[in-house]
């Protein structure tokens, strides 16, 4: 053992010096954001090589109190901090470059509970759309990318939560997503079938992510003209390939999270991705996980395009209900495992702790973003370094919690009005909380057929007064066809609740299309509350530059505002409902009665009766037959 | 029905039935009331058993353990209650959040349509608080209710403890799938009234309530807890709601399997369970038990905070402690852990509760009468209407003997037929003012009267009944002699479709209504001895039934009253329904005073119809 922990350092220096210069000259036309924490022999051997701008950019995003780390740590294990972005760049092609970052951001929430949000993304370099056929994979799954080839994808988002994110104790998460499954694409335009497209790829996504995206088909399927717009480059916002869905009735489980894991580079066995233990993971109170494919810019220039895939989990995990009043957290109380290594293959694997709300905790770096409108800090802890470990080769932070009240900007809820089971009213309601800002949301409803909208009494009330929506798409719903789709665009007047209310009627099912639960209720899926908020500080508008991963999903186009999705709770609606205990006595008694009952009653009714002559006897009839004959009457 | 299309046939069933029929109609009522009284003889009933699978199978462990730590917690919202001198918000609001709830309030006024005597309250102000326990991974879409009232005095401090105790023990489960609410109302009814109105905002009696800041989704089920001494002997379980409504058998059921498996006492009505049914005074307490739920449910009127959830299609029951002298008692660990047990069940709902019966009476806790049991006794005194209407019938169309009389009869069928009209249109002009003036006229009456406000309701509701006696109801332009045979038709059939209505959703109220009216609609002609009939018809008067139901509650409920008390008793009845109908919404007073008793006015004419 001793003889080879000597002899790999120097193996693992030539190696490194090697694949080193291979990646100098790759960086050279296009600099991804390459790792910020290059241990130091590392560093001392590329100073001039290294991109001038990545530095710059480090500098950027860490403006505070970037310490040195020790050179006695490093030395101390300097086998343990090479490789990791060695081997990452050796194996890197020539042709087509690979990217994988993964990173962790832990927040305390207000109401004591505990946010954790995994980010992984694999940048690659390549082309699926121009006709050539990709088959080489080496980071990027390849059952992701035969998808988006075959089924011409620009963009496909999806996501799978277990519960309700409670905006009101815990303000923005960092990917909003709604309770259960939801999904949408952007098709390329050369797209023709679209529809027919849009029912393979669900199918296909079925598959993939064992999940129920069967029973996504045209009724739940709307393409909603405004509220969803491309979050990658390209211009088309042509919503005739857009198509959105969401089936709110999804329940999400480790049979969903098994597939989502098996999509990362290192899958579970390494790096972040250990900590994704699924009984922690569902021992929560919220758990969500998505899959987001979009392509963006390959350099500054955006001359050439990389497609991202960005695979998300966040998970909230409740102290109340495990720590026994206890407010301190530890990553082995969240996961039960803790960290030992980061993924061999991610250029960079990080850890953001909020420590906003407590400042005075001391750690190796800092870190100030701006996130949702809001500058916090963070402090940073890099996984790819040796020292982050500490001797212990294993990596366990704690951090204690502290209180106070948050008033988040923007939220929204909804529910359902009146009683019995004829008519409801949808009420919908939106808070903006901003003390003098007002601005303006998109409101996206999709309501099922079965429940009827009447659109003559939408209203619109801010402050108890009507507001009118400066833009309204609705379209009708076919019965068993297509559902509602309502779209608004609604300005919020600052301090104020926006109540949005329409009623509906239920409609009687066939008896066939009810569930086979049909007294638990038919959900209604989420509204998607779409804004840009005004922001308190500036938020930055350069996409390229590396920021952390948590924060650079949506593209901000100016710095006075940022965009955010609020999705209310869905709807449980129970419609008028047969009683199925015992349906072949029923039918078999009603059909009984209508025919025994109302056959002789009619009977009865229209006919008149008389009584009948008994017929005469044949001797009567023959003594008949002579008196005619003989002019007598008859008798 | 070859029987009726052979005309000899048919007349000679036609003659047999005109001819049988007075014995006949005896037969069925006394059939009827048999039945109905045979509906508690145990044999005869079905034991209660589990429908719902969800909650049948499954097995829940009832840790809760805190049940001292609630009576304390009890005792300092009695501090904090007397100290305030009502409902102590602040202090709610704080002990529920530091258990880890959302918690929201709801404030609510009120103005009774004019001031209730017997809880003395006229402008009603109040709060509501309630704190929402949120299911861990579940999308706010079905929730579970626990509500615990704040009464005035030193009435249910230990409900309210217990509430608080298991708010904090059930946050600390993880097995939620359903948020729960834990609700603390102020007023009893009217704040209920007011929660349940902002829950699913809809404002159908006018009151004023500030609109809810958290929801949880649809309320699958509800229970409201009324305790009020550390002990008990007994769990009282309520089931009457608003209009006679009644939560599914299921969650009766749920509360008995419990009380069963913890070995909690429990009663319904007030009256233990006995095991000697085949005695005579076994089978006299079923009866009673029994009675007093048709009682209840007759009366339309929430028998606890559960009963305005019913309307929501909630289902909801009360569980009352009640401490007598008995050496058994039940600590209140013993009871968290029932209504825990209860609530882990609740919690394994996959649908709302439909599995079982919806409409049953129930002669003890362990045996019910379904719909299909009970209908029967009504139908029998139904069928007594339609003999006399097929009797009726048969008299207007039977070909008269002599030719000339019959042509007189095709003559004056018509005017006949609109003869009906006038006094059907005076008694329900009648029953109108019955029901509009004693709330409109309480202003009047009070100037000129020295009388109370509730008084003078009550006072103008009975001289508008009694008045409705005097008034003439007929032009008799048409002096016919088929005349009250037409009005009388109309009158019979009137009643059987109005009872009928009524027993299909209120069986006891439809039933007690049929006990009384359809003897006056069966011997009423214009032939009978007046005096003694216009008393008979009085007596079986719907307020006359109200009178005796009271006195006959009184004496089910073993406290039995003098003349003077009852009469005091049914002035406050009437009065308590017209606040039932204005409050909450119960529909007996406008039933009784637009559709009964005009139906009954309509006898009266035909009694003096010469």
């Amino acid at each position: 053992m001793a003889a080879r922990s000597y002899c790999s350092p120097a193996l693992l220096v030539i190696l490194c010096s090697l694949s080193l210069l291979i990646v100098i000259h790759a960086q050279a036309t296009t600099p991804t954001p390459s790792s910020p924490n290059l241990s130091a022999d590392t560093k001392a051997e590329t100073p001039k090589a290294a991109p001038g701008t990545a530095v710059e950019q480090d500098k950027q995003w860490e403006p505070t109190d970037l310490k040195e780390t020790t050179p006695e740590k490093d030395a101390a294990v300097p086998a343990e901090s090479a490789p990791p972005p060695g081997t990452t760049a050796s194996s890197t092609g020539p042709h087509q470059k690979e990217d994988f970052q993964e990173e962790l951001v832990i927040r305390p929430l207000h109401s004591g509970d505990i946010y954790a949000s995994f980010q992984f993304r694999t940048l690659w370099e390549t082309d699926f759309m121009k006709g050539k056929k990709v088959s080489h994979y080496r980071l990027f799954p390849k059952s992701l990318g035969q998808v988006i080839s075959k089924f011409s994808v620009r963009e496909l988002h999806i996501s799978f939560t277990q519960g309700y994110w409670r905006t009101m104790q815990w303000g923005q998460p960092f990917l909003p997503a709604p309770p259960g499954a939801e999904l949408w694409v952007w098709f390329q335009d050369t797209v023709t079938d679209v529809d027919g497209t849009w029912k393979e790829l669900t199918n296909v996504l079925s598959g993939i992510f064992c999940a129920s995206l069967n029973f996504i088909d045209s009724t739940n399927t709307v393409q909603p003209s405004a509220s969803f717009k491309p979050l990658g480059i390209g211009n088309v916002t042509d919503h005739r390939f857009l198509r959105y869905a969401t089936l709110p009735r999804e329940i999400v489980c480790t049979e969903n999270l098994t597939p989502w894991k098996k999509l990362l580079p290192c899958g579970s066995k390494a790096g972040l991705a250990v900590l994704m233990k699924s009984e922690k993971l569902f021992h929560s109170s919220f758990h969500s996980e998505a899959v987001h494919i979009r392509p963006v810019c390959g350099d500054p220039q955006c001359k050439a395009m990389s497609w991202e895939l960005r695979q998300t989990l966040d998970v909230v995990f409740d102290l109340h209900t495990s720590g026994q009043g206890k407010r301190e957290w530890s990553l082995f109380k969240m996961f039960a495992r803790t960290l030992t290594d980061a993924c061999p293959l991610a250029s960079t694997s990080k850890i953001y702790v909020d420590i906003t709300d407590n400042p005075e905790v001391s750690t190796p770096l800092l870190s100030q973003a701006v996130v949702l409108g809001d500058r916090r800090t963070f402090s940073v802890y890099d996984l790819t370094q040796a020292s982050t470990f500490g001797t212990m080769r294993t990596f366990n932070l704690q951090i204690k919690w502290k209180r106070d009240m948050l008033r988040p900007l923007l939220h929204a809820e909804r529910y359902v009005a009146g009683y019995g089971l004829q008519t409801g009213e949808i009420h919908t309601l939106m808070y903006n909380q901003h003390p003098y800002r007002s601005f303006p949301v998109l409101l996206l409803d999709s309501v099922p057929w079965y429940l009827r909208l009447y659109v003559h009494t939408l209203t619109v009330t801010s402050k108890s007064k009507d507001n009118k929506p400066s833009y309204i798409h609705y379209q009708p719903s076919k019965d068993r066809i297509r559902p509602h789709l309502l779209e608004m665009l609604v300005q919020l007047p600052p301090n104020s609740v926006t109540e949005v209310t329409v009623q509906f009627e239920r409609a009687l099912l066939k008896w066939t299309e009810y569930t086979p639960d049909p007294n638990h209720g038919f959900y209604v899926g989420s509204s998607v509350v779409s804004a840009l908020v005004p922001s308190i500080v500036a938020m930055d508008t350069n996409n390229t530059q590396g920021r952390p991963l948590f924060s650079s999903f949506f593209p901000t186009k100016e710095e006075s505002s940022f965009f955010i999705r609020v999705y209310t709770e869905p709807l449980l609606v129970n419609l008028p409902t047969p009683d199925f205990s015992m349906p072949y006595n029923v039918i078999c008694l009603t059909c009984t009665v209508v025919a025994v009952g109302y056959g002789s009653l009619y009977n009865l009714l229209t006919r008149n009766f008389q009584i009948e002559e008994p017929s005469p006897g044949l001797a009567k009839r023959i003594a008949n037959v002579i008196r005619k004959m003989r002019g007598v009457p008859p008798l | 029905m070859g029987l009726l299309s052979d005309p000899n046939r048919r007349r000679a069933l036609i003659t047999l039935l005109t001819r049988l029929n007075a014995p006949i109609c005896v037969v069925c009522y006394m059939a009827g009331v048999a039945w109905f009284m045979g509906l508690a003889f145990e044999p005869f009933t079905l034991r209660t058993y589990m429908s719902e699978n969800a909650m049948g199978s499954t097995m829940v462990e009832e840790r809760f353990p805190a049940g001292e730590r609630a009576l304390a917690t009890g005792r300092e919202f009695a501090a904090h209650k007397r100290k305030a001198g009502g409902m102590p918000v602040d202090w709610l609001v704080k002990t529920l959040q530091a258990r880890g709830l959302e918690v929201f309030t709801q404030r609510f006024s009120r103005t009774l349509p004019f001031p209730d005597e017997n809880k003395e309250r006229y402008m009603v102000k109040g709060t509501n608080v309630y704190g929402i326990l949120r299911a861990p991974r579940a999308p706010r879409t079905e929730a579970l209710v626990l509500s615990a009232p704040c009464s005035p005095g030193e009435n249910n401090n230990q409900a309210v403890g217990l509430l608080l105790g298991l708010a904090q023990y059930f946050r600390n489960q993880i097995y939620w799938a359903k948020d729960i609410i834990f609700l603390v109302n102020e007023h009893d009814l009217i704040g209920m009234q007011a929660w349940l109105e902002g829950y699913h905002h809809t404002n159908t009696t006018g009151m004023d309530w500030s609109p809810l800041q958290g929801r949880g989704g649809s309320i699958q089920a509800a229970l409201s807890l009324e305790l009020s001494s550390d002990v008990v002997t007994s769990l009282d379980l309520v089931l009457e709601g608003l209009n006679g409504q009644l939560p599914n058998l299921d969650l009766a059921n749920l509360f008995y399997a419990f009380c069963q498996k913890i070995g909690v006492l429990c009663t319904i009505q007030g009256k233990l369970q006995r095991n000697d049914w085949d005695s005579v005074s076994g089978y006299s307490h079923a009866v009673q038990t029994m009675m007093l739920m048709v009682m209840k449910q007759a009366s339309g009127r929430p028998w606890g905070d559960h009963g305005l959830f019913l309307r929501y299609h909630i289902e909801a029951a009360s569980i009352k402690g009640i401490n007598s002298f008995r050496q058994y008692k039940t600590d209140t660990t013993t009871i968290g852990r029932l209504l825990e047990g209860m609530y882990r069940k609740l919690n394994n709902l996959l649908e709302r509760l439909h599995q079982s019966y919806f409409f049953y009476l129930m002669p003890s806790l362990s045996h019910f009468v379904s719909i299909g049991y009970y209908m029967p006794a009504f139908g029998l005194l139904a069928a007594i209407l339609f003999m006399r209407a097929l009797d009726l019938w048969v008299q207007l169309t039977a070909p008269p003997l002599p030719p000339e009389e019959g042509a007189a009869h095709v003559k004056q069928s018509s005017p006949g037929v609109l003869s009906v009209l006038t006094p059907l249109v005076i008694s329900h002009v009648t029953g109108a003012a019955l029901y509009a003036l004693p709330i409109h006229f309480q202003q009047v009456a009070v100037e000129h009267f020295p009388v109370s406000e509730t008084e003078a309701v009550v006072l103008t509701a009975i001289a508008v009944y009694t008045a409705g006696l005097a008034l003439p109801h007929n032009t008799h332009r048409y002096k016919t002699l088929h005349g009250w045979r037409v009005l009388k038709l109309v009158a019979v059939l009137y009643l059987a479709v109005l009872l009928g209505c009524t027993a299909l959703i209120n069986f006891s109220l439809g039933f007690i209504l049929a006990l009384t009216l359809v003897p006056i609609a069966a011997f009423v002609t214009p032939h009978v001895p007046k005096v003694l009939s216009a008393f008979v018809l009085v007596f079986l008067s719907p307020a006359c039934t109200l009178l005796f139901s009271v006195f006959f509650f009184q004496e089910l409920q073993e406290v039995p009253v003098s003349f003077q008390e009852g009469w005091m008793l049914f002035l406050s009845v009437i009065s308590q329904g017209i606040l039932d109908h204005s409050l909450y919404g119960s529909l007996v007073y406008p039933l009784i005073s637009l559709l009964v008793y005009p139906c009954w006015l309509l006898f009266w004419n035909i009694l003096f119809w010469n």
